[in-house]
């Protein structure tokens, strides 16, 4: 179902890749991953959380395609964070499932999710605040690399090999996030919009099969919401990837998701095109109604 | 890359730090014939702090795990060198391999348990094994090893190869190598993959674990190492003091290492030095200062030290740095970032990495690159 929404994105997507490549080769940052088969990427399965006696997910199935943008939406409290949460391994569910590349992602520690091929940015920015733009970037790339302790110390030339081979691929994410001329700046000094940026960059460089962007344009400005959206269009283009957008900005995602899933109340209420989703009587009831500025705009 | 200094204590060569290095390295060398034995003795004490406070710096500063036992590894360097060279008979360079060994898995066996505490539940444990350990070391049951309270005296080592120095001069110069190795070891450490991590977790560690950093066997191992470079440094401790005795292990010895780390500067490498050398003749200016109360002296010594150097020694010295190169590295910063602005208004973010100024707010951004 996806499908025709991608086609109906890609002019204007392809476009900007063009204007794109002629700056940065991008298939270096990313190998070129698979997608011939139809298989879902990711499938969240009736999947149940709660919190002591609290329901704070019902049961709620979808799937997010390869290379789809998915938006997941809900009025607060309906459960996206949680969901989201149990995505990236930090809750866990209690019934249900939930299937990265067909298989369970239940009892996977956290610092394996990165490995599989999810990563993620995090709703109020998590840099690390004291390093440089650059070495938060470089961060992002360790669950690439191999070399321990014994070989970081004595740094021999496969490890220096490695490290320039991360720090070549942090720069083109430098220039591709406009994040070179702060490169060697402490990340937790930069305006708020610029550190989504890094974030951006930092969970990009683990060359994700899977993007989980927790309310990316949450504190961002007018403008720097619509620089975000062409930015999430450019990255599904050149890292061929998909993107979980959990977010509020309903403009954002109705204009960037392939499809849209929206929650209330821990179930789900519609899932399909944003055109779909936009017009279901259940989601102008509990999602629109209150908003309908938003609704109109978009 | 125009700019070589981070803020991180991960720092890239340029050719004024080399020849910095090598000339700071020269003067070390040099002083083995400049000065007496006693104040070589002292010297080569600071050499061992430093790469105590090394240790310290590994854990403390750059994973942020708040240690303050490091001493008992101090001890236990020392003594498995004092019990290799006196029962074993066992060269005493021979020695700091085995006692690194020793310390590194003392270091992950405590390091296990008490990381998962982390925070000040690590300080407290970390601080109940300084306690035990000067103890533990009296116990009968080890006694035949340890010689009890009275300790262990050890030979000083003559210089080989029929050099002509004294055997002061020659402790010194074997204890400034085997610095160096283990500072640039240090220095490999913590500007790769490794080291970033460490710092990851000090910073955010729910962030470094969604980066694939597994924090538990990260903190453990670095907590190893620590305990190693503390180990080594309590080793070469011995041989130049040439005796080991439980009392020498007090528990201020773990307490004078984290004031020589934050009076050096935390997360940094030469922070080391400096805290090694505050720590080494502060207490001699205390007692020169006022025979009757040199700790009280000693006290305001340091509560003025915070005052003026909050970043310790090594903070005000990226200060002064930067002061003195911010002008071209504002012109710099310019002309690559397209984030245009006055050179002046540029020169003060980059000095305090501060972007409150409207003139490089994100609307600035619209002239990028990518527009």
């Amino acid at each position: 179902m996806g499908g025709d929404a991608e086609t109906a994105e890609k002019p204007g997507s392809k476009r900007e890749a063009g204007a794109m490549r002629s700056e940065l080769d991008v298939a270096e940052i990313a190998p070129a991953i698979h997608h011939g088969n139809a298989d879902a990427l990711m499938s969240v399965r009736d999947v149940v959380v709660r919190f002591g006696g609290v329901l704070a997910v019902g049961g709620v199935s979808f799937d997010v395609g390869r290379r789809q943008i998915c938006g997941l939406i809900g009025p607060n409290g309906a459960g996206k964070t949680t969901l989201f949460n149990c995505i990236s391994g930090i809750y866990k569910y209690n019934e249900g499932d939930i299937l990265f590349e067909g298989k369970s992602i239940h009892g996977t520690p956290r610092h394996r999710m990165a490995g599989l091929g999810i990563g993620r940015t995090f709703q109020n920015v998590a840099l690390f605040k004291t390093l440089s733009v650059r070495d938060n970037i470089l961060v992002g790339a360790f669950h690439l690399g191999r070399s321990g302790f014994i070989a970081n110390a004595l740094r021999p030339p496969s490890v220096a090999r490695e490290g320039a081979l991360a720090e070549g691929q942090m720069r083109d994410l430098l220039e591709l996030m406009d994040l070179t001329a702060v490169a060697h700046l402490p990340a937790g000094g930069l305006p708020f919009g610029w550190q989504k940026r890094v974030e951006l960059a930092r969970a990009l460089i683990g060359q994700p099969k899977l993007l989980l962007l927790d309310e990316p344009a949450g504190g961002l400005n007018h403008g720097e919401v619509s620089e975000l959206e062409g930015l999430l269009r450019r990255i599904r283009e050149h890292f061929e990837l998909s993107i979980l957008l959990v977010e509020h900005h309903m403009n954002l995602v109705m204009r960037v998701s392939d499809k849209v899933v929206a929650l209330e109340f821990g179930r789900k209420i519609a899932d399909g095109t944003p055109e779909q989703v936009r017009n279901e009587p259940e989601v102008i009831r509990a999602y629109l109604g209150d908003q309908e500025e938003d609704a109109h705009a978009a | 890359m125009s700019v070589t200094t981070g803020p991180t204590g991960q720092t890239n060569l340029n050719s004024l730090k080399i020849v910095g290095i090598a000339l700071f390295l020269a003067l070390c060398v040099a002083a083995a014939f400049w000065f007496s034995d006693y104040h070589l003795f002292q010297l080569t004490l600071v050499v061992v702090y430093a790469i105590a406070i090394l240790g310290l710096s590994i854990v403390t500063g750059f994973n942020g795990q708040i240690s303050l036992g490091h001493g008992a590894f101090y001890a236990i360097g020392a003594y498995t060198t004092a019990i290799l060279m006196d029962r074993y008979e066992v060269p005493y360079w021979a020695t700091l391999p085995a006692s690194a060994l020793v310390c590194a898995i003392f270091g992950f066996l405590i390091g296990l348990p008490a990381l998962r505490l982390g925070g000040l539940y690590l300080a407290l444990t970390t601080f109940a094994l300084a306690v035990a350990v000067p103890q533990l070391l009296k116990h009968k049951l080890i006694e035949d090893y340890t010689g009890g309270v009275q300790g262990i005296v050890i030979l000083k080592p003559d210089p080989p190869f029929g050099l002509k120095i004294s055997p002061d001069q020659w402790i010194y110069l074997f204890t400034l190598g085997v610095a160096c190795v283990l500072f640039l070891l240090a220095w490999n450490l913590v500007r790769g993959r490794i080291g970033r991590a460490m710092m990851a977790i000090r910073d955010q560690s729910l962030a470094a674990e969604a980066m694939g950093i597994n924090i538990a066997m990260l903190k453990t191992r670095t907590f190893a190492v620590s305990a190693m470079y503390t180990g080594i440094a309590g080793s070469l401790g011995a041989i130049v003091v040439q005796f080991v005795a439980p009392d020498s292990f007090s528990l201020f010895v773990s307490v004078y290492f984290f004031v020589g780390l934050v009076v050096g500067g935390v997360a940094s490498l030469p922070g080391a030095i400096f805290g090694a050398i505050f720590i080494e003749f502060v207490p001699n200016v205390a007692d020169q200062l006022s025979k009757a109360a040199p700790g009280a002296v000693y006290g305001i010594l340091l509560i003025l030290m915070m005052f003026a150097a909050p970043g310790g020694v090594v903070g005000v010295i990226r200060l002064l740095w930067r002061r003195a190169t911010g002008a071209k590295r504002a012109a710099t910063t310019l002309t690559d970032g397209r984030v245009g602005s006055t050179p002046a208004r540029v020169g003060a973010i980059s000095a305090d990495g501060d972007f409150a100024g409207a003139t490089v707010g994100p609307k600035q951004k619209v002239a990028g690159p990518l527009h």
